[in-house]
């Protein structure tokens, strides 16, 4: 009870401030939209290694053979066999696979057949740059083909899901939220700590009876509240502006939005017990910030990257949010599709906030 | 440690290092229930770092003490409800309004909603801050902060109140003000440390310590410390106070001189029989003219003196 009355008085406290800091105002609602207006446009690059499944009906020589080719490649990592199509769909909506390919079991006549594509590929076209690099593969000339003296056009057909138009606002705002709220959360509860300690209130807090944890949660909890509105900003701004679409279940997105959310607040505290001044603090977090850009899947398709950079986006809450962003927005995803991401988000903030309230120290030396 | 009822505080050896600095070096302290007990000496004489040590919020590198029955700092945690500190540096948040300051300081210590109301109400009355209620906190002169400063750490009726350098940054109207709260608290029973740079601060205390780079060199009532600084006090009356000065310090003897307007103070050892005739031989010497007359020692005389003996040591 008296804990409690304690917490709120923290929270109650940052609230207060927090309304009258206008430069937190515009971090709020300025940072959300300029950077959603800002990254209209994403960056392209060769992928690799798309995990991909295969549903192959046609049993025969060539549609082996034909597979044996695309594996060859290297752009596609075959990574599962499955029976029909709709396993292939299934897999795509769990976010399991990228490409799906399909041989239908007339695979043979239809592969000599000029008019008709010999398979399909399905691809989740919510990735522009995923779409792009299937569209390059169907063009790929296939053996049988070199005896044929009549030029087909495609051996394979390109279905692309959930992104039929191609547009890139639709793959670039799902994990601009991410990127938004990993840059605005860490950095709030980052000075947070720091700047009590610099602005001297820090010494008359730890003089008095309100615990770590009440410290730490109290200095939390607000912002919780204000990554959501921010949350809701890009997203409606993305509907109006981009036409970004939320499929899935809207309460999914908050709740896989208030995980991360938490995780990114805890990992800003944790920041700030290790840092001595706000400009640190900063820094911890720009450096932080950049690889959430670049190693999460935000910018560059996360199966292109090499291993040990995907090693370390594993590592970085972003990379989990983006999946369920994009999952719950773009592929009508449900958490229980995706629990894994959820729970890896769940374990790094409490690891996160534990690691924040052991470092924080009540005294001065 | 064995714990006297009477004290509120017993520091046997206390000492902190900061790395090649002894900023305090086995002090001992003993401060009496519900008196005025100061810390003088100047900037950097270890003051900041003692009361730190007291709160817990330092861990000593040696020596310990026992606040209010419990050890610091491994008991802190259970005397922290007990006391009310103030710190040097105003510590209270300045885009909070008066009111808010101490609504949140009386959440933290968990009072009552009726409670809390009821407080508030009496301190801003008792702290003159009811037309201030609604200002932001870093708005106000710096008088409004150090009493609010002052009600935000009486707000829980501690038993025992640190105050560090509590009036460095506030008038003489305000200084006196707050004195006169400071009694009323003591009064009341409260225990009061304080830090201080004035020699009319330190006047004012029941006991006082004085503390010089890290070390306490005397202690005990103004009085007492007045009565026993081991030195004559001669005060010179001279026309040219700055050729009197020059010439007076020729003398082995003295230890210390100081000017106030015409008139100098000038300290010498009482192991020195008859100070008037040593001085006015010697200004004889260089034909100056002056009135001389021995004084009482005041609290500054004191100060010098014993800051003066540890250096010749």
């Amino acid at each position: 009870m008296k804990a409690l009355r304690k917490l709120f008085a923290v929270i109650k406290k940052e609230f207060r401030q927090l309304r009258r800091d206008r430069i937190t105002f515009f971090m709020i609602v300025g940072v959300p939209i300029g950077q959603i207006l800002l990254f209209g446009y994403a960056i392209n690059t060769d992928v690799r290694n798309l995990r991909s499944a295969v549903a192959n009906q046609a049993h025969s020589h060539l549609s082996r053979q034909f597979v044996a080719e695309l594996g060859q490649t290297q752009v596609l990592d075959l990574q599962f066999t499955v029976e029909t199509p709709g396993q292939l769909e299934e897999l795509l909506r769990m976010g399991e696979i990228s490409v799906g390919v399909f041989i239908p079991p007339d695979f043979d006549r239809r592969a000599i057949d000029v008019h008709r594509p010999a398979a399909q590929m399905l691809v989740d076209g919510g990735d522009p740059t995923i779409l792009g690099v299937a569209n390059q593969l169907a063009l790929m000339p296939f053996g049988f083909d070199a005896q044929s003296t009549v030029l087909r056009n495609r051996t394979i057909e390109v279905r692309p899901y959930y992104n039929p138009e191609r547009r890139t606002a639709v793959n670039i705002i799902p994990g601009l939220i991410g990127v938004i709220l990993t840059m605005t959360m860490t950095l709030f509860t980052a000075v947070a700590i720091v700047r009590e300690r610099e602005r001297g209130n820090l010494e008359l807090l730890i003089n008095t009876p309100v615990s770590t944890a009440e410290l730490m949660i109290g200095k939390v909890s607000p912002y919780i509240l204000i990554g959501l509105i921010q949350l809701a900003l890009i997203v409606g701004v993305g509907q109006l502006l981009f036409k970004v679409p939320v499929r899935g279940s809207m309460l999914d997105l908050y709740v896989a939005a208030s995980a991360f959310i938490v995780a990114n607040l805890a990992l800003g505290l944790f920041i700030s017990t290790v840092s001595r001044t706000q400009f640190q603090a900063m820094q911890m977090t720009v450096f932080l910030l950049l690889p959430s850009i670049l190693l999460s899947g935000f910018m560059f398709p996360f199966d292109g990257m090499p291993k040990l950079a995907q090693y370390l986006g594993e590592l970085l809450p972003n990379t989990h949010f983006i999946r369920l962003t994009r999952g719950i927005m773009l592929r009508d995803a449900s958490l229980a599709d995706l629990g894994q991401e959820l729970l890896v988000l769940g374990v790094f903030a409490v690891i996160a906030l534990t690691a924040a309230i052991l470092r924080f120290s009540r005294r001065l030396d | 440690m064995a714990t006297n009822p009477g004290l509120a505080i017993e520091a046997r050896g206390l000492s902190k290092q900061f790395g090649n600095l002894v900023a305090v070096d086995h002090i001992d302290l003993d401060v009496p229930k519900s008196r005025i007990y100061g810390f003088l000496g100047p900037n950097g004489s270890g003051k900041s770092t003692t009361i730190r040590l007291l709160c817990g919020l330092l861990t000593p590198s040696s020596g310990g003490a026992t606040v209010l029955g419990l050890q610091v700092p491994g008991e802190a945690a259970a005397l922290k409800p007990r006391i009310g500190y103030m710190t040097q540096r105003f510590s209270l948040y300045g885009d909070l309004t008066v009111y808010e300051n101490l609504e949140f300081i009386a959440d933290i210590y968990a009072l009552t909603r009726a409670q809390r109301n009821r407080r508030i109400d009496e301190l801003l009355e008792k702290y003159d801050l009811v037309a201030q209620r609604r200002q932001f906190a870093g708005t106000m002169s710096g008088g409004q902060r150090q009493r609010l400063a002052l009600a935000c750490a009486v707000l829980h009726k501690p038993e025992l109140l640190l105050l560090d350098e509590p009036t460095s940054a506030v008038d003489p109207k305000s200084r006196r003000d707050f004195w006169a709260k400071l009694f009323e608290l003591a009064h009341d029973g409260t225990t009061i440390l304080v830090s201080t740079h004035y020699m009319d601060e330190a006047e004012r205390c029941h006991r006082l310590a004085i503390l010089d780079r890290g070390r306490k060199v005397a202690d005990g009532s103004p009085a007492e410390l007045q009565a026993a600084t081991g030195m004559n006090i001669v005060e010179v009356l001279a026309d040219d106070p700055v050729v009197a000065q020059s010439a007076l310090g020729e003398l082995t003897e003295v230890a210390s001189i100081t000017q106030l307007g015409l008139r100098l103070r000038v300290l010498i050892p009482e192991s020195f029989a008859d100070p008037i005739a040593l001085i006015e031989a010697k200004l004889g010497q260089h034909r100056i003219t002056a009135r001389t007359a021995t004084v009482p020692a005041s609290l500054e005389d004191v100060f010098v003196a014993v800051t003066q003996k540890r250096q010749a040591a």
